[in-house]
């Protein structure tokens, strides 16, 4: 057996090595996110504070607080989801339930989807402006900057719907039709709960992407850093608002960095909840085993 | 002869919901000779059934039964499958499946386009191989497909419920927790559950694709009994792969067989007759274990 023992070694000793190269890969990773976020944490924390949450902006940012910014940011996403969410949610039931996998009208529609993904989100701004601010006169406002956040939302609600409805079994759709159920039923009351995880995963994305997104709003939405009055008034979303302290604003480091910290909390709040949501919501309709 | 299968039907009033006191219960076995007059329920007429390219069926012409329980036995796919679900027009949802021929149920085309594909289902219930119950409560299960015929009734739904899983003698095993997950039944409480669900639209004919085949065999005999119980009461037709089963529950049998890379019927006839005098050589080899 005396023979095998060099081979046995050298295997170990590689088998060691790929160990230790995927765990240094996974620390760089973590170490990354802990790094940005202790940076955000520690230049931002002593700015923190309930009326920073709740003021108006003075001194362009330097100070006051972003109490307008997080009013027009959760408008802004509000216009966004209400038009993305049952336009891109009924395309991803005609994909997935109305035509058949390679027809040739779903290929067309999932292509041009795939191509909007991949387009640029300063290129859906200046469509944006030309279409919705300029074209349908709606100028610079939260009206015109959620509807083109809107466009941006599609691709990924459509894509994350349809592989979610395409994932429930075949059997269900059997025997409902078989029970006689309209396809409408079989849809509400079996498919959608059933596909609602990764529904909720589409909408956490897609929110995800909404709030962090500056440059299709910097020509629709606009930055003015007001108390909206209305969704036909500008608007200055929180990512735009860390992006004019940090580029245009100097000494606006520690409002950047306090608003930054206040859109990851809110990140993480938006994402806790819309998981309990999606749990209780298939809970009713859905008994898990 | 007495009989005659119009007496084999349930009278429309026995199934009516609220009777009370919890009567729901089939009623005695109707005895006698069963199907000595037979009616014809279901006409088939020069089926043929094609995936894509591939004839699945050819040529198959059959009658079912008013009342009976007619057994479609052969080997794996020699079409019998198809063939049962071209009856409610299932079909219609596999890509690529094309059906010619002619299929009358109580004198109707089904094919016409007068004929309301929905309307045709819930009259035609159907089993599947593998219990489908859906991912929702036991009640909910049941409820589903009365809400889309129209029974919302609260009071209503819930003594359909009762009376039909009576029907399938799951109401005691789960009287306590019909709010409980379907899926969280035994396999073989799952398939009563479907066959539940199926009564529960008051169908008259019940086409089942092996319902007992995922089953272990208490499970299994359980649901065989129960499908024997429903005989003259509902027009069944049972696709299965256990010839035992087919000879004890089955009044006719129909042989399906694989000739020239497309099922087709090779005999039907009464069970005994398929069984014990089979006409056809290919019967004869493939009941005797011969063949298949």
């Amino acid at each position: 057996m005396a023979e095998t023992v060099p081979v046995k070694s050298a295997g170990i000793h590689r088998d060691r090595f790929a160990q230790l190269t995927i765990y240094i890969a996974a620390f760089m990773v973590c170490a990354a996110f802990v790094w940005i976020l202790s940076d955000i944490v520690r230049g931002g924390v002593a700015h923190l504070s309930w009326s920073f949450l709740v003021d108006a902006p003075r001194d362009a940012g330097r100070a006051g607080g972003i109490g307008p910014i997080l009013v027009s940011t959760v408008l802004v996403l509000l216009v966004a989801l209400t038009a993305a969410l049952p336009l891109g949610w009924m395309t991803a039931a005609l994909l997935a339930e109305y035509v058949s996998a390679d027809s040739t009208f779903g290929s067309a529609v999932r292509y041009s989807l795939q191509v909007l993904a991949g387009v640029p989100s300063i290129v859906f701004g200046l469509f944006g402006n030309a279409f919705f601010s300029i074209y349908l006169g709606m100028g610079f406002s939260i009206l015109s900057g959620g509807l083109t956040l809107a466009c941006m939302l599609l691709p990924i609600l459509v894509s994350t719907g349809e592989a979610g409805l395409r994932a429930v079994p075949d059997a269900y759709r059997l025997s409902a039709a078989a029970l006689g159920m309209s396809r409408k039923t079989t849809l509400f009351h079996l498919l959608l709960p059933a596909a609602a995880p990764s529904l909720a995963a589409g909408l956490l994305l897609g929110i995800g992407r909404a709030v962090a997104e500056t440059a299709a709003l910097l020509f629709t939405s606009g930055y003015v850093d007001r108390m909206p009055g209305s969704l036909l008034d500008s608007g200055r979303t929180l990512a735009i608002h860390i992006f004019d302290l940090s580029m245009n604003v100097s000494g606006g480091d520690a409002s950047a960095h306090a608003s930054a910290l206040v859109l990851i909390t809110a990140l993480l709040l938006i994402n806790i909840a819309a998981m309990r949501l999606t749990a209780g919501w298939q809970r009713r309709k859905i008994v898990p085993e | 002869m007495h009989g005659g299968s119009e007496q084999l039907r349930r009278p429309a009033s026995e199934k009516t919901p609220g009777k009370g006191d919890g009567a729901y219960t089939l009623g005695p076995m109707q005895a006698g000779p069963v199907c000595c007059d037979p009616q014809p329920l279901i006409q088939v007429d020069n089926l043929s059934l094609r995936y894509g390219a591939k004839t699945a069926l050819d040529n198959v012409t059959l009658d079912i039964y008013r009342g009976c329980i007619t057994a479609l036995i052969g080997p794996s796919g020699c079409g019998k499958t198809s063939f049962l679900s071209s009856i409610n027009r299932l079909t219609d949802l596999i890509p690529g499946c094309r059906t010619t021929g002619r299929i009358r149920v109580d004198g109707c085309d089904i094919h016409e386009s007068a004929c309301d594909v929905q309307a045709l289902r819930q009259r035609i219930g159907m089993v599947f191989q593998k219990p489908t119950p859906f991912p929702v409560s036991i009640s909910r299960n049941i409820e589903l497909p009365l809400h889309e015929r129209g029974i919302k009734r609260r009071a209503d739904t819930a003594a359909i419920i009762e009376q039909v899983l009576r029907d399938v003698g799951l109401w005691d095993e789960v009287r306590d927790r019909l709010h409980a997950s379907a899926l969280s039944l035994s396999g073989g409480q799952q398939q009563r559950l479907c066959i539940a669900r199926a009564l529960a639209l008051n169908p008259q004919i019940l086409l089942m694709d092996e319902p007992c085949s995922a089953l272990d065999p208490i499970a299994s005999g359980i649901v065989e009994d129960l499908i024997g119980q429903l005989r003259g009461r509902y027009t069944i037709v049972i696709v299965t792969h256990n010839l035992a089963q087919a000879r004890r529950i089955a009044n006719y049998a129909a042989f399906f067989w694989v000739g020239g890379h497309a099922g087709r019927l090779v005999e039907f006839g009464h069970c005994r007759q398929i069984f014990e005098s089979p006409a056809h050589e290919l019967t004869a080899a493939y009941v005797n274990g011969v063949r298949g």
